[in-house]
């Protein structure tokens, strides 16, 4: 008998239509095709032409539309109606929604603009928000990077101009040896993972750096299980090494860094440890064609990285010497740094010697002439193939800021930063912290703030305190506490509220941020202060602007909820003047764009800030006639120009003789162009300015050209940071400005301006002995925080969190499948499942991120998994260290920024009898949204 | 029809990389997204939302803890979907004739229309690459994306699976392991590619790449460095002599 | 495996029933009329029943039909074609002997070859899956076929054989177990080989690819505590044999004997019910469960 086989259409009909935006399950903004049927969404896949991820999509992306479709969804504005925390609302208009906000804003702008706390987390439109607070003229502005990575931009960005994250990325075509320092995700995730694949492709090595070995690690050659917290140590163990062998690029280092640069040795000066100067302010070095000083930039300059001058009676050397001295010492040998890391001497050793080997040994050559800053112009470009990658693994660690300025230390000395094989800037970085703004927080009553809200401070002088040294800011951002935090302290703005330190607010209002939940420490004590109420009964916050698109936690905790709506149904704009898309080889920007309409009664955030300037008449936001100036974000994208001739979006401008991009005038057909392109807009570097960003005029002009800035900026790499010695000087008492008393220690010990290692705080207030153990969490690839447990198709990959225990901790304990432990810090206590697992620091537990719920969110049943046996460890990580018997609380943060240590986190564990839920379990939380349907059958085809 | 074509014309596959992969589930939703919306009836969840989901999948991911003899332990993403094995018990157990492995290119497939959901080829897959929809009552499995693979209304460089167009580690390879010229069997050929329970006697045409030697099994082809000084002062004369060389 | 009721049901009853019509068939007993009526409706009932139950398992039971099509690879296609031949055949040999009081022998034995053959068919149908170590052995089909034979004796009240029959199984059974547990360690698959990584050390299941459940994991991934096996296996034994031989091998009566009838069904159920239960499907292996 012959076989038959059924008649199949193998060519069905895919779509109606696709529209092209970008992804926002996560932050890393990729390019998508949604497809529509009938004008609903059937299906997402990733957009091939597009820069950030050429056609790839994570597991959230496809996901996209159980987000799209989620039960949780809020459908219009909400009025709180029983107490804070409850969940019960009522539904209202926009209108009177609306009014009810300006009723409570008006008052304070006219009054007290400080009494607003504006804090917008996981917000991609910060160049708008931040100009909306800046309008409204509040100080207290800042969006979620002091809790999540501003160690990590903060110190690229004062060391070398850029930071690893979304700033630049390894040379992923030419690198040899890539070494990636504690990242499970990271934001750049799909570019991160096809990086990774070309790696392998080529069969470049990858060594992993991380306590855990899990994804990336997993996948690395070899994996290098670290003691959390100490790879600071770690890479000045190799720096030394390498030093010790002389395997560092001089000539790199005498170029493009204050290597030779001379430092002020005088003790009793009061520049002791500030670089010299010409009149003009530029750095000195000794020329080694004439032996002589001569300022770093000067046509022909030889910088002599030995360089040593006395004048006027003070010796000053330079500040390669400073680093041959401090590292050469046997306080970084292999020997001391190995047992405190948890590596053999001869494993430090040996990745010293392979890093040299590649740098070295396997540079590369590209045939590509260029000119320098100096007008020397360079037949070709040498590269250093070794790259590095680093993430929240050094940056959510006290001691992350040093630690992040030391690999970047490793990178510079190996001549690897801008060159090929090497770690790459995208644009519109490089651009040095001088190139950036300063903080700002100077108040007047109804009007705008004297300036940006956040940016880089450079010493003391900058800082916003008063005369007697009060932080101006809730958060106390750029204080003595954490004098260079670049990105607010979003993390502390809720206990300072309630403390009512340094002072009281009113009006707490957040966008887009889980704060009652996931991304604060001690989440149960963060619930407690958003209900605490005074001897009258009225809250201590008294009142609480909250905008999310879904029922969250933090929508409980709401007077006022503003339903926004899903990422495929309003305008958003990816922009130059906020995070850029961009890659290293190109300038991108992309918007997001209405591709279904929403079937609810909310309205994009955006919009909504922008109804509610005109309704405040906030400057920029209404005519002189008093009409709004904006209708919406989407004409705001268009018309709106920050600097002459720059606006949100680069694409597509008018100039001279039609289209041009970069600097041109609006467009009013701008967005069309955008969706024409597939949502994004891209140019390449030229060829010339590929590498070598930040001393390359071909680079510098093309920036200028795009409008970047305004001029050329050519700059130095600091090794040498000077704004942290000049803090470092106040608290030596050499300055007008000086820290309080109890401060002076610490800045003296960490502001150091050559990377320094030092212990975690932690380690100095929680017991060791008594906490033996390191807590992790790590992000699972395919949950986004708390937004993936509300989607059908992600929340059955993880649904539930155990704790991973390592072997030797698993045996001690007894522990055996099923089992439950109790998980204590010295600032709480939880009750989890445990899990083995092998491949994991032997001091180490951990589990995966946000997964926990509290019962009631997310239009979940109260039964959910996430909810029974899900947990979060924010509740064992406090916003402030253990009292340590010196009569203060000093903050869980990194000293020189701010970051929120989440990785500090010591414990130790017990086995307990298996409860019914996880501990502690929360109350439940009415759902304003109702529950999700029972079973989930999405097919919107035939 | 369950009776076994006797050869099939070419044998589509797919080539997994365990070197590769790391484990993002990027591959099992992609493959959700797509056969919801496309071949038979949508990939239902039960529960969705409550205590107990349960849905179905065509693709997932599993990871598996190695203890080599020496050396740490490793950890291997490990994404698993029907293999489409030459001899594929699952087709000949169905009573129906529902699953069927095609003729021309070598792709096990249900025909949901005859399918009774007896669940007897999950039982005869020795890769649990079947699940019968929890809402509609027929077996599941991966399609090897047939209604992509010759879609003529896809740019044909998107004729390949959701799974394999997805990964953004470029973990997944897809292409015709009968043809030792294809680039898939190239892969397998220098990688190493290896069979899944071998002794099943399934004979499945997908292949898996096994990881790459780690740790210390690893050649260090890196010299030992030299040092040139050890000291402070030293180490400046080997400056100043480094630095006349420049 | 997933031990459920219908399959359990379904197999247990419809052995027994094919089992006494094979008995019917060969003419034990060699009953006619109302007598014979009274027996060929307990045997079609138990055999039909179990029919029927079993397409409570499936998920478009309307379909069924369909199962007929592929009698030349698939083992239940057969069971479903000898299943209606052995019916069918006994019907008529049924009906002659009934209403026309005619016994056509040969009819009758081919009646109980297809009764017996349905029986195999069904047995073979767990024992041709390799991915089941522990079924797939000829001792399957033979205790499957003797467990029929040994019901339909007794149901047929042929004492002193069934006497004989049940120490037999019981026996064979009882052998069968300790052979089969064996055989699921030595089975040469693990999760080694499951994964293809077990030349690189010790595989361990990390973390399974999804916290939810899945059709597999309900279906295939079934386990009982070795503790309860051993009881439930002893349990199966006294139920299913000692009981009902001792209580043949006292005197006589009708009482006695359906109670040995029906705790030889209640051992046969919790036979059955371990049998699904303890069966360890290869693909557990991928979810971390060990063998043997
Ligand atoms: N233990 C521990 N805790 C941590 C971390 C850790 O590593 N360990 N990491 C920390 C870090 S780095 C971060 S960044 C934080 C992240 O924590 P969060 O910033 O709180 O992040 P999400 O959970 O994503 O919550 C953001 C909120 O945005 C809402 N949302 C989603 N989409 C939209 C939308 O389109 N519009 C609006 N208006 N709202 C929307 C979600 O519903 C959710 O309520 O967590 C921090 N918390
Ligand atoms: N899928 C997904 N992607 C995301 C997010 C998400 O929630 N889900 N969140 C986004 C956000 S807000 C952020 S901030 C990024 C963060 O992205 P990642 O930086 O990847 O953040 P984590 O997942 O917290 O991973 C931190 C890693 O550092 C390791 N680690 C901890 N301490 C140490 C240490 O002392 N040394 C070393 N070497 N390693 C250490 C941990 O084991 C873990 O692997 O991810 C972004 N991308
Ligand atoms: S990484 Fe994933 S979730 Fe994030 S933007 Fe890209 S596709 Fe979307
Ligand atoms: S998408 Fe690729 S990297 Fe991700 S799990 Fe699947 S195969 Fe692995
Ligand atoms: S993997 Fe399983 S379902 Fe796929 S062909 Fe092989 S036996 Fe059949
Ligand atoms: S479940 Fe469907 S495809 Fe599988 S054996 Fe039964 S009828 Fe055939
Ligand atoms: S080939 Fe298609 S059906 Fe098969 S696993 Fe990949 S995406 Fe799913
Ligand atoms: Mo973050």
């Amino acid at each position: 008998m012959t076989r038959t086989e059924p008649a199949l259409d193998t060519s069905p009909k895919v779509s109606d239509e696709v529209r092209k935006t970008t992804c926002y399950m996560c932050a890393c903004r990729c390019g998508i095709d949604v497809h529509l049927k009938g004008g609903k969404v059937a299906y997402i896949e990733g957009n091939r032409d597009h820069p950030v991820n050429r056609g790839v999509l994570c597991a959230k992306g496809s996901a996209g539309i159980m987000q799209h479709l989620s039960p949780a969804r809020l459908r219009a504005p909400l009025k709180r109606t029983g107490p804070r925390g409850s969940g019960e609302f009522e539904q209202i208009s926009w209108d009177e929604a609306l009014e009810l906000a300006t009723s409570w804003l008006k008052p304070i702008r006219a009054e007290a603009p400080e009494k607003l706390a504006f804090f917008t987390g996981r917000d991609q439109s910060q160049s708008f928000t931040g100009w909306w607070a800046q309008a409204f003229g509040t100080p207290n502005y800042a969006a979620h990077g002091g809790f999540c990575s501003v160690n990590m931009a903060a110190a690229g960005i004062y060391t070398m101009g850029g930071a690893f994250w979304e700033f630049g990325q390894p040379d992923w075509e030419r690198t040899k040896l890539f070494m990636i320092f504690g990242v499970a995700e990271d934001h750049d995730s799909n570019p991160l993972k096809m990086g990774l694949g070309r790696l392998k492709e080529r069969g470049a090595k990858v060594i992993g750096v991380n306590p855990i070995r899990t994804g990336y690690n997993a996948v690395a050659d070899e994996w290098v299980g670290i003691t959390p917290g100490t790879d600071g140590l770690f890479v000045l163990g190799l720096v030394h090494c390498l030093l010790k062998a002389g395997k560092i690029d001089l000539d790199y280092l005498a170029l493009w860094t204050n290597a030779p640069v001379l430092v002020n040795e005088d003790p009793a000066s009061p520049e002791h440890g500030l670089l010299m100067r010409t009149g003009d302010g530029k750095e000195m070095v000794i020329d080694r064609r004439t032996g002589r000083p001569a300022p770093y930039d000067g046509k022909g300059v030889r910088p002599d990285l030995a360089g040593k001058l006395r004048r006027a009676g003070v010796t000053h050397r330079s500040v390669f010497q400073h680093i041959a001295a401090r590292y050469l010492a046997g306080d970084y040998a292999p020997e001391v740094v190995g047992p405190k890391v948890g590596l053999s001497p001869d494993g430090i050793r040996r990745i010293a010697a392979e890093l040299a080997h590649v740098a070295f040994d396997q540079a590369i050559e590209i045939d590509q002439p260029w000119t320098d800053f100096r007008g020397e112009r360079h037949e070709t470009m040498t590269g250093r193939p070794v790259s590095f990658h680093a993430m929240r693994g050094i940056s959510a660690h006290s001691n992350g800021f040093q630690t992040c300025r030391a690999l970047h230390l490793l990178q510079i000395l190996l001549g690897s930063v801008e060159t090929p094989g090497g770690f790459r800037f995208k644009p519109p970085y490089p651009k040095p912290a001088t190139a950036h703004p300063k903080p700002h927080a100077g108040v007047i009553p109804g009007q705008p703030l004297d300036g940006p809200h956040l940016g880089f401070v450079h010493g003391p002088e900058d800082l916003l305190v008063d005369e007697s040294g009060k932080p101006k800011r809730i958060d106390k951002a750029f204080s003595w506490e954490n004098p260079m935090s670049a990105h607010g302290l979003m993390h502390m703005v809720i206990s300072n509220a309630h403390a009512g330190d340094p002072y009281r607010i009113d009006t707490l209002f957040m966008y887009m941020a889980n704060m009652a939940w996931n991304s604060t420490m001690n989440t149960g004590g963060v619930m407690k202060m958003l209900t605490d109420t005074d001897e009258n009964g009225d809250y201590v916050i008294p009142r609480i602007i909250y905008s999310d698109a879904y029922s969250s936690e933090m929508v409980a905790y709401a007077d006022l909820v503003l339903p926004d709506t899903t990422y495929l149904e309003r305008h958003d704009c990816i922009s130059l003047l906020d995070r850029p898309i961009c890659e290293a080889d190109a300038v991108a920007d992309a918007i997001r764009w209405p591709v279904v309409e929403p079937d609810r009664d909310v309205r994009g955030f955006q919009s909504v800030l922008i109804d509610l300037g005109a309704r405040l008449g906030l400057p920029g936001f209404v005519n002189e006639d008093g009409t709004p100036t904006y209708a919406d974000y989407a004409d705001y994208i268009v018309h709106h120009e920050r600097r002459n001739c720059v606006g949100p979006l680069a694409g597509w401008r008018i100039g001279e003789g039609g289209h041009t991009h970069g600097r041109g005038h609006a467009n009013d057909a701008q967005l069309d162009e955008y969706i024409r392109n597939g949502g994004f807009w891209m140019e390449h570097v030229p060829d010339e300015a590929l590498f070598y960003k930040p001393w390359n005029t071909a680079y510098q002009d093309w920036a200028v050209e795009k409008g970047f800035y305004d001029r050329p900026q050519p700059y130095l790499f600091s090794l040498w940071s000077e704004p942290l010695r000049r803090f470092q000087l106040a608290a030596e008492g050499k300055t007008h400005r000086q820290p309080p008393e109890h401060l002076r220690p610490r800045i003296k010990a960490t502001l150091d301006p050559l990377p320094i290692w030092y212990p975690p705080l932690e380690d100095g207030h929680a017991d060791p002995v008594e906490y033996p153990l390191h807590a992790l969490t790590q992000r699972p690839m395919a949950m986004y925080h708390s937004w993936g447990s509300q989607n059908a198709w992600l929340r059955q990959i993880h649904g539930r969190n155990p704790l991973f225990v390592p072997t030797k901790v698993w045996e001690a304990h007894g522990f055996a499948d099923g089992d439950w432990a109790r998980l204590s810090s010295a600032h709480g206590e939880i009750v989890v499942p445990v899990a083995h697992m092998a491949a994991l620091n032997e001091n180490t537990v951990w589990t995966w991120n946000a997964i926990g719920k509290r019962k009631g969110a997310w239009a979940l049943d109260p039964n959910a998994p996430e909810a029974t046996r899900g947990f979060l460890l924010n509740h064992l990580i406090h916003e402030l260290l253990p009292p340590k018997g010196d009569g203060l609380r000093w903050s869980n943060s990194d000293p020189v920024t701010g970051q929120a240590a989440w990785f500090d986190l010591r414990v130790k564990i017990e086995k307990v009898k298996a409860p019914d839920e996880a501990y502690p379990v929360t109350t439940p939380q009415a759902s304003p949204v109702g529950r999700g349907p029972k079973t989930v059958r999405q097919k919107v085809g035939k | 029809m369950t009776e076994l074509p006797e050869r099939t014309d070419r044998k589509l596959g797919l080539v997994i990389d365990l070197d590769t992969c790391v484990g993002c589930h990027a591959c099992v939703v992609a493959c959700k997204g797509w056969n919801t919306e496309n071949y038979g009836a949508p990939l239902a969840d039960a529960d969705a939302y409550g205590a107990d989901p349960v849905g179905a999948f065509l693709n997932r991911v599993h990871s598996y803890e190695v203890q080599p003899e020496s050396g740490p332990a490793q950890l291997v993403h490990f994404p698993k979907s029907c293999l489409h094995c030459d001899d594929a018990p699952c087709v000949t157990v169905c009573p129906t004739g529902a699953s069927y492995k095609r003729g021309e290119d070598g792709i096990v497939l249900v025909n949901e229309a005859d399918c009774i959901g007896c669940g007897l080829c999950a039982w005869a897959c020795p890769y649990g690459a079947r699940e019968m929809d929890p809402a509609e009552g027929v077996m599941k499995k991966c399609t090897l994306c047939v209604d992509r693979i010759y879609n003529e209304n896809l740019a044909p460089e998107d004729r390949e699976p959701a799974c394999v167009r997805t990964c953004p580690a470029g973990a997944r390879h897809f292409g015709d392991l009968g043809d030792p010229e294809s680039a898939v069997s190239q892969l397998v050929e220098s990688r190493g590619g290896m069979d899944l329970m071998p002794e099943q006697g399934t004979k499945p045409v997908n292949k898996y790449l096994p990881p790459r030697p780690k740790d210390d099994q690893i050649d260090v082809l890196a010299p030992l460095l030299e040092p040139v000084a050890e000291e402070p002062r030293g180490f400046l004369g080997w400056l100043d002599r480094a630095l006349e060389k420049l | 495996m997933h031990p459920a009721p219908s399959l359990i049901a379904f197999s247990t009853l419809s052995g027994l029933g094919f089992g006494l019509l094979a008995a019917l068939g060969l003419g034990f007993p060699a009953v006619t009329g109302w007598t014979a009526l009274v027996f060929f409706v307990v045997a079609f009932a138990l055999a039909g029943g179990g029919l029927m139950s079993s397409a409570a398992h499936l998920g478009h039971p309307e379909r069924a039909l369909k199962a007929f099509t592929q009698w030349r690879t698939s083992w239940l296609s057969r069971e479903a074609w000898l299943a209606c031949a052995a019916l069918g055949g006994m019907a008529l040999y049924a009906a002659l002997l009934v209403l026309g009081g005619v016994r056509v022998a040969l009819l009758g034995w081919l009646g109980a070859l297809l009764s017996l053959a349905t029986v195999g068919a069904t047995s073979m149908i767990y024992a041709q899956l390799r991915t089941v170590p522990r079924w797939h052995h000829w001792s399957v089909p033979a205790l499957f076929l003797a467990y029929a034979v040994t019901g339909g004796t007794l149901l047929a009240g042929q004492v002193t054989a069934a006497v004989g029959l049940l120490m037999l199984t019981g026996l064979g059974q009882f052998l069968a177990w300790r052979a089969a547990d064996r055989r699921v360690a030595a089975s040469g698959t693990d999760i080694g080989t499951a994964t293809g990584l077990g030349a690189r050390g010790a595989v361990r299941s990390f973390e399974p690819p999804h916290t939810g459940g899945s059709y597999l994991t309900r279906e295939m991934v079934f386990v009982v505590a070795r503790r309860h096996a051993t009881k439930l296996r002893s349990i199966a034994l006294v139920l299913a044999f000692v009981v009902p031989a001792v209580l043949l091998l006292l005197p006589f009566s009708h009482v006695l004997a359906a109670l040995a009838v029906l705790s030889h069904l209640a051992g046969v159920l919790v036979q059955r019910w371990l049998f699904f239960a303890e069966a360890e499907h290869v693909v557990g292996l991928y979810y971390g469960r060990q063998f043997g």
